[in-house]
């Protein structure tokens, strides 16, 4: 069992959580993950570590299916059943260079491990983050804080630049070289961001959300195509190549159960709605 | 025959043996004649005195029996069930050789099932002996080593990836082979024991390698689960799983009982298994109980199906259909499986394993329609850990070189199981762990 120390909400959908677990935030290290399972009847999910403190680590998720919902209801001092990690290959940090963070959505939640991580290896270092619009933008402050340089876009306007963080890429690289980039957020996002850098020769990784189970290689529902080869992401990743993965496999791989997600969070806001009329739960 | 009749079984997933009771299981092991030198002893890989059990049974003392048992195997309840005994005790039974063996795993369980029902009584501890100990992995080999040493009076610490032990016990086979109360039960003996079981803990990365070694001794149990995939085209397409995956999300899960328990998997309609062994067996039986039409496809012909030849005959009564020499080429859909497209395959000179090789019939080609394919093609060692151990040596499939007692190329750390063997058996694994845990309290006790 595994104790919530602090549950809050960020954004519309989007919460952030402390968890208490010692083995984790002992060896977690930027680019990792872990895997919750909130109770017996609970799907493991993966999430990525977003920063670590003491003995705890925080995850930060968009409440989009069952899983992410029923987390998103917990509060400090409920518990977690299981909570196994640090899960995936840490991200490969160069040393005095100079590097973008770029996050686009729930995915800004991966951004400041891997900031902090690359300014303490002494780089220069550019945040880029995009939201759909200011409400749903996160980590601000944080990013500001860590980054040498922050850049903010939104869809609509509402906040920094009007557009995405491509286009924000796109004249940053114009400005200067640059030896390094991560792009994580939804797959279409790092598809479309990773095709900016490639003409400026940019090493540029992705974070890889497929599917998961076990998370410890031994079932293959992660397994990805980077350059033609097929990589199990929890194990040979989640960082890869941007410009070797197969984004449309990984995109389609996504979908494969999109029945029974519906299913299950029809289910759960059902018994929810049932459990508040008999007065069993709040 | 103890089993369910198979329309009956084939919709849930309760056991299918339903095994013996105290009257048929005396008959049976009267059976016995009391060989001068029992051929079966050498028959069972870690050497149970089998006459011995079988005369208490037959005079109706149980208890006596599984006192027997427990001086050689710890976990008689899940070996009665899932070992191969056809090639092994029963296989060496002098009463074989003109009509039916003794069917001492069914008796090896009954005794097992009945003592658990009456109250286990645990092996003696030895007095603390101050040492640490680090298993990895809790399959029947982390198990057994652990059992050993913390009988021997050591402190033992497993470690656990998954979020509940028991490693392909409680993964892969299904509930209806090993119902997972029995696994449960022969594991609380151990915590019992005072062994410490972390689960969620992934030695390499929970756990680092540094922190193991400042352990007095390491056992590394930590099996064959990588799965291996075909590598043909169409594989990456939505409804094609590992035989691991399929039955990872069924039987750790839950699937099965979706949208109870969260975790999903596709139903199909029609299920293509591919591969011969148990591990397919289990996957074609489980997709029966799922509720789909089954086909098996085996590259060479039925009489080298490498699976128990019980779970073959359980597989057919149940409505699996066996296509044997034909291979899959190639993997239809968009982006849901629509088919699997194989050729028919001939057999031709022996090949390395002493077998025949198939071969492909050139535009033999032919198409089955399936929503769901499943490879069961083998798995292999997990190189997450082994990788990272500097100094441990490994073979070309990347198991772990040991010698006949399990050390490792490294002092003080000590392999066994599928991660040594390669994927085998249950009790091969217990066997071996058995023999490097005795090896690994010798050295501490010279230390
Ligand atoms: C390495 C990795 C890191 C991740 N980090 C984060 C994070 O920091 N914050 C965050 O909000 N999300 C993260 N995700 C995605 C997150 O795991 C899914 O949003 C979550 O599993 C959805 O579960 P659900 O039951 O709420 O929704 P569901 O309704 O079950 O699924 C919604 C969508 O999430 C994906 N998904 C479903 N089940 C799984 C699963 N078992 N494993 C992976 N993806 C699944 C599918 O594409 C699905 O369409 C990460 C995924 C991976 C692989
Ligand atoms: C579907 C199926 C059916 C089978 N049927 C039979 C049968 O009927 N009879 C029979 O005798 N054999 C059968 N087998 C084979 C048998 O199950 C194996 O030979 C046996 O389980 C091997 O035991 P093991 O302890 O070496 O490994 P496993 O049982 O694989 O256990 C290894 C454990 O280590 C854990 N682990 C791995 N790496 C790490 C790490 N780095 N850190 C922490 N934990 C880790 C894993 O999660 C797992 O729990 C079957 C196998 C399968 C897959
Ligand atoms: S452990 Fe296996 S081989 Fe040995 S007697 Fe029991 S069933 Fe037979
Ligand atoms: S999640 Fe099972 S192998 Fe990656």
């Amino acid at each position: 069992m595994y104790r919530v120390e602090k549950a809050e909400k960020l954004a519309a959908k989007v919460f952030q959580m402390w968890v208490c677990a010692p083995h984790v935030a002992r060896q977690a290290r930027a680019g990792q993950f872990l895997i919750v399972r909130i109770d017996q009847q609970g799907e493991r999910i993966p999430l990525t570590i977003s920063a670590v403190e003491d003995d705890s680590v925080r995850i930060i998720f968009m409440a989009i299916g069952k899983t992410t919902s029923h987390l998103s209801e917990l509060k400090a001092g409920d518990t977690i059943l299981d909570v196994a990690g640090p899960l995936g290959k840490p991200s490969e940090i160069p040393s005095n260079g100079t590097c973008a963070v770029i996050g686009g959505g729930v995915g800004i939640a991966s951004t400041p491990i891997i900031a902090r991580a690359a300014k303490a290896a002494g780089n220069h270092v550019t945040g880029i983050i995009g939201a759909r619009n200011a409400d749903l933008l996160i980590l601000e402050d944080e990013m500001r804080e860590i980054c040498d340089e922050l850049y903010i876009t939104t869809d609509d306007g509402s906040r920094g630049t009007h557009g995405f963080v491509s286009d924000v890429l796109r004249t940053r690289l114009e400005e200067g070289p640059m030896d390094c980039a991560w792009i994580i957020g939804p797959a279409i996002m790092m598809k479309v961001t990773s095709q900016v850098t490639l003409p400026y020769g940019v090493k540029t990784y992705v974070s890889l959300n497929p599917i998961m189970v076990d998370g410890t290689g031994m079932c293959g529902s992660c397994r990805v195509v980077v350059g033609g080869e097929t990589r199990f992401a929890c194990v040979d990743g989640p960082e890869f190549d941007a410009h070797q993965v197969d984004f449309d496999t990984l995109m389609q791989r996504q979908r494969i159960y999109l029945r029974e997600e519906r299913e299950a969070l029809d289910v759960y806001h059902n018994d929810r709605c049932a459990c508040r009329e008999n007065g069993l739960h709040d | 025959m103890t089993d369910r009749p198979a329309d009956e079984r084939v919709h849930d997933f309760l056991e299918v043996d339903q095994g013996l009771t105290p009257a048929t299981a005396v008959v049976e092991a009267e059976r016995c004649i009391r060989c001068k030198k029992p051929t079966c002893v050498g028959g069972c890989p870690v050497e149970i005195d089998i006459p011995a059990f079988l005369a208490e049974v037959a005079s109706a003392n149980f208890r006596g029996a599984a006192d027997i048992i427990k001086r050689d195997n710890l976990f008689p309840a899940i070996c009665g069930r899932v070992c191969p005994q056809e090639i092994q005790c029963e296989g060496s039974c002098i009463l074989g050789k003109k009509g039916l063996p003794v069917r001492i795993g069914a008796l090896e369980r009954f005794v097992a099932d009945w003592e658990k029902e009456q109250g286990i009584s645990l092996p003696d501890v030895a007095q603390p002996t101050g040492k640490r100990v680090a298993v990895v992995g809790s399959g029947p080999s982390g198990l057994a080593a652990a059992a050993e040493l913390a009988r021997a009076g050591h402190k033992v610490t497993i470690f656990e990836s998954l979020h509940r032990p028991g490693g392909v016990l409680v993964y892969g086979i299904p509930s209806f082979r090993l119902p997972k109360v029995v696994v449960e039960a022969e594991i609380a003996q151990i915590a019992i024991m005072g062994v410490e079981i972390r689960l969620n803990h992934l030695a390499g990365q929970s756990v680092t390698v540094d922190e193991l070694l400042s352990y007095d001794a390491v056992f590394l149990g930590t099996g064959a689960g990588l799965p291996f995939f075909m590598g043909i085209p169409g594989e990456n397409l939505n409804g094609v799983y590992s035989a691991n995956e399929f039955l990872t999300r069924v039987n750790l899960m839950h699937a099965d009982r979706f949208p109870e328990f969260d975790t999903p998997v596709a139903r199909g309609s029609r299920v293509v298994v591919v591969g011969g062994g148990n591990v397919a067996m289990d996957a074609a039986r489980t997709s029966r109980r799922l509720g789909a039409r089954v086909t098996l496809v085996y590259r060479r012909r039925e009489d080298d199906l490498p699976a128990r030849w019980a779970e073959i005959i359980h597989a057919k009564e149940e409505g699996v259909e066996i296509i044997c020499c034909a291979n899959p080429v190639r993997i239809h859909g968009d982006p849901e499986v629509t088919g699997v497209e194989c050729v028919r395959m001939e057999m031709c000179a022996n090949d390395v394993s002493g077998r025949p090789e198939p071969q492909p019939i050139p535009g033999s080609n032919f198409t089955i329609d399936a929503d769901v394919c499943i490879e069961a093609i083998g798995q292999g060692p997990n190189p997450l850990l082994i990788r990272q151990m500097r100094g441990v040596e490994y073979g070309p499939k990347g198991n772990i070189l040991v010698d006949e007692e399990g050390r490792t190329a490294i002092p003080h750390v000590f392999a066994a199981g599928d991660v040594a063997t390669g994927a085998a058996t249950v009790i091969l694994a217990m066997g071996g762990a058995k023999t490097a845990a005795k090896a690994i309290d010798r050295m501490l006790r010279e230390e």
